[in-house]
């Protein structure tokens, strides 16, 4: 197929997205589920996250706690499932990998969606047939319904995919680029649902008495650089149809990395909170390393939960290192001894993480009079990290891990509901009968 | 796969000899068309034992290819994958099985049943325990 037309000088930006996509990738393998009622739940089964079309007729709501509609689920027959992100980044990949071909380039935004940079055919001509392809290729490559937004920036190409997504009549694709009036197209979208206005912008538009997305394209470019500078005009002008925003096609370097996770039961004891807290640092020290980076600072936040009846609780801590580093060791000495300024006993708590910030690459010199350890000693420990990153690798995350990361572990994240990872493990693959 | 095409420019001696060499054979290539619409399936069953396709083999099937009268199938059929083959019987669609004692399905136009993609290859160990090296 060759699906992306001629390149011409009005560049196209669009916007795919997945549909439901946690839901959707839930029935790729088991078409079984296909049709019917379908929700995903956060990490530790918490609440709704992705819900099928059909769940979303229910009037099931997103974020409501699993906890609360439970009852309601089961007695609509909905079925209910943890999240599997193994599922979800491998059909990510694949979808990507469909898309590629079909623009000249693109940057993948997040898991589920990607902008694309395409050529309008000459006199700026409909690429709606163009997305009705696209959407029936994907769906037929991977079984994954997708919507396509098309516009000639960015900020309108996320505008049409919603458009595209909330008004049937479309079937999923919608070209803001070609209709001869977008007025009433923009008039229809509140002025917060812009797509990166950010709380502070959007706050002040509404003082202003601006209300939806015609209006701040419409308003005075001066006033808007005075009060918003930069940002805000950007954006005006990406309304007015001109591209400011490239697409990224190279992810930028992280600046900071988190990995948190919400207890399947609360934690009473600074036993266990040290045992999480262990077990959440060596897996983003492991993350740093793969990002080739040392961290400056360590954060340690927890809190209570939200929903039982105790006072809630939530704090966290910080602590800089000397020198940035990457090592297990190194970043455990440094963050257990913040757990214990945040354990309260008679506060239970539900969740726990930790923040890396002031990241830097393993490229860039170090230059420190006290070296923690003599040169030849921290090649050592490097190559001791790249050893226990290289076996966990092989033989599934766990395999060697710190002692204070705890071996018996009842907080661990609850996910009672998981599907199988039917598209990357040879033994969870589905069965097809002969 | 598509011949590749010859350079539209080819300069002599612009090259080393050895880039004409084709690459080395690569196994994913061989049994892959597109990474992204392959699944890899297990069969459980004997219907198809007369394609040469036997309980516990493991199936690489692509769901992006268009399905033809003749080629070997995964549909969706109450719920579940079934693997039969694509034929035309008096002008009728339908899924006939490898062996005798399993009778054919008629495909009708129906949200419970449809085809969900082409098997291409099996792979069996001819050994049951392949030597570990």
């Amino acid at each position: 197929m060759g699906p992306c037309p001629l390149a011409s000088s009005h560049p196209a930006i669009v916007l795919i997205d997945g549909n439901n996509f946690y839901a959707s990738c839930e029935a790729v393998m088991d078409p079984a589920v296909l049709g019917r009622p379908l929700v995903v739940l956060s990490n530790n089964d918490g609440c709704i996250v992705s819900r099928s079309a059909e769940a979303r007729a229910l009037g099931i709501r997103m974020g409501q706690p699993y906890f609360q509609v439970r009852r309601d689920l089961e007695r609509h027959g909905v079925v209910v499932r943890s999240s599997n992100y193994t599922l979800y980044a491998d059909m990510s990949q694949r979808l990507m990998a469909t898309l590629e071909p079909w623009v000249e380039a693109l940057e993948i935004y997040s898991i589920d969606e990607a902008f694309g940079r395409l050529g309008r055919p000459a006199g700026n001509g409909d690429l709606s047939d163009w997305g009705q392809q696209l959407r029936h290729h994907v769906l037929c490559q991977l079984g994954l319904p997708v919507a396509v937004g098309i516009g000639p920036s960015k900020v309108l190409a996320k505008l049409a995919n919603r458009v595209a997504k909330t008004t049937p009549a479309h079937n999923g694709v919608f070209d803001m680029g070609s209709i001869p009036d977008p007025d009433p197209y923009l008039e229809a979208i509140a002025v917060e649902e812009v797509w990166g206005i950010g709380r502070q912008l959007s706050r002040w538009c509404r003082l202003r008495g601006i209300s939806h997305a015609r209006a701040l394209r419409d308003m005075p470019t001066g006033e808007l650089r005075h009060r918003c500078g930069v940002v805000g005009v950007r954006l005006q002008q990406e309304l007015r149809g001109h591209a400011c925003l490239p697409l990224e096609l190279v992810p930028a370097a992280k600046r900071e990395t988190c990995v948190s996770r919400s207890f399947s039961q609360p934690i009473t004891s600074q036993a266990e909170l040290k045992e999480a807290i262990a077990t959440y640092l060596s897996r983003a020290a492991e993350k740093l390393r793969r990002q080739r980076q040392r961290t400056g600072t360590i954060t340690v936040f927890v809190r209570s939960s939200p929903f039982n009846g105790t006072s809630f609780y939530s704090n966290s801590a910080t602590v800089s290192l000397p020198l940035a580093s990457n090592d297990t060791a190194v970043l455990l000495a440094a963050a257990l001894p913040l757990v214990t300024q945040l354990f309260r006993p008679h506060k239970p708590l539900q969740k726990a993480g930790v923040l890396l910030q002031a990241l830097q690459s393993t490229t860039t010199l170090q230059h420190h009079l006290l070296l923690p350890l003599p040169e030849e000693q921290q090649h050592r420990r490097e190559a001791l990290m790249a050893a226990i990153d290289a076996l966990n690798r092989r033989y599934g995350s766990g395999t060697v891990q710190w002692a204070a990361a705890g071996l018996h572990t009842p907080w661990r994240m609850r996910r009672s509901r998981l599907s199988r990872s039917a598209t990357t493990q040879l033994d969870a693959i589905p069965v097809v009968q002969a | 796969m598509a011949p590749r095409p010859l350079p539209s420019s080819l300069e002599p001696n612009s090259f080393e000899p050895s880039s004409l060499e084709p690459p080395a054979t690569s196994l994913e290539e061989q049994l892959i068309r597109c990474r992204a619409s392959t699944f890899l399936l297990r069969v459980s069953g004997e219907s198809m034992q007369g394609a040469g396709i036997r309980h516990g083999d493991l199936l690489i099937v692509d769901q992006g290819l268009e399905p033809r009268v003749g080629q070997i199938v995964v549909a969706y059929i109450d719920g579940g994958f079934t693997l039969k083959r694509l034929v035309q019987h008096r002008g009728r669609l339908r899924l006939e099985a490898a062996h005798p004692a399993y009778p054919p399905l008629e495909l009708t136009c129906s949200d419970d049943h449809w085809l969900w993609g082409v098997a291409l290859h099996v792979i069996r160990a001819l050994a049951p325990n392949p030597p570990q090296r």
